[in-house]
């Protein structure tokens, strides 16, 4: 009998969840590879971005920002996607979830480069790298999740 | 090597993350999410004093862009904003928004002006 992959809160595990409560006992090497793996791949993603763009110290950090807003995008596709198949392959959440979109998008870079944009004395760039990444951040999960549910809502009816 | 670094670094920290999470989550009950905030709020302080040291490239890409990127997330802290927000518990979504926005600021600002006293 499949088990209910909502309601969650927390996409990379939720305890009231049953089988993200079970996962990490039954079989926890491939759980914490699998997520190890995901997370490789999203940091060197975001690593790549990150240097092919590189930003003064005074200046919006683009290519963070468009990280994290496509991340927080493709978050709210990817738990839009797994609630419809009741939570997909079990390693489907770790790998894509947890590990790739987890290990892609940052908040410790987007605190210190706001810290130090202040520290270098550009507090307009700061204020606005802060509120515009908060603020991209929730339309983007909001629309990926809105316009996938709504999507997948039309294609089984 | 930088590659290799960053991929190590980041092996670690998304699993830590998990673990992190899964150890809040089995000692606190609340809709709240506390790992999360936790690993965001730690991330950003140990990149602030990778920041204000300032560390040798090498540990630069193991523990900030490798360790500390993959340890702390953007993509699960918008998920579950938006979660809180969708189930009726919108003082909570809002809280969890700014609180970790001005946790995660005072820690980078913190950790370099440790790192920076530290190293005079």
């Amino acid at each position: 009998m499949p088990e209910p992959f909502e309601p969650r809160t927390d996409p990379d595990v939720d305890l009231r969840v049953p089988a993200d409560r079970r996962e990490l006992t039954t079989r926890p090497a491939t759980i914490l590879a699998t997520i190890a793996a995901g997370g490789m791949l999203g940091a060197l993603a975001r690593a790549g971005l990150q240097h092919v763009a590189p930003h003064p110290t005074t200046g919006f950090p683009w290519a963070t920002f468009s990280i994290n807003t496509s991340g927080c995008l493709l978050i709210g596709v990817l738990m839009a996607v797994l609630g419809h198949l009741d939570g997909g392959h079990p390693l489907a959440r770790p790998f894509l979830g947890v590990g790739v979109l987890g290990g892609f998008t940052t908040f410790s870079t987007y605190a210190v480069d706001v810290q130090q944009a202040l520290v270098a004395g550009a507090p307009g760039t700061a204020l606005a790298y802060l509120a515009a990444t908060v603020l991209g951040a929730l339309v983007a999960v909001g629309l990926g999740d809105a316009l996938t549910a709504g999507l997948l809502r039309r294609a089984t009816r | 090597m930088t590659v290799l670094l960053i991929a190590l670094g980041a092996a670690v920290g998304a699993p830590l993350r998990y673990l992190t999470d899964r150890a809040v989550q089995s000692r606190h009950g609340s809709a709240f999410p506390w790992g999360t905030l936790l690993v965001n709020v730690a991330g950003s302080l140990l990149l602030g004093v990778l920041v204000g040291w300032p560390a040798d490239p090498a540990v630069s890409a193991l523990l900030g862009t490798g360790f500390c990127g993959a340890l702390t997330t953007y993509s699960t802290f918008s998920y579950e904003t938006l979660r809180l927000t969708r189930s009726g518990h919108r003082l909570l979504a809002l809280t969890n928004a700014l609180g970790s926005v001005a946790a995660g600021l005072a820690a980078a600002t913190a950790g370099y002006a440790l790192a920076r006293a530290l190293t005079g």
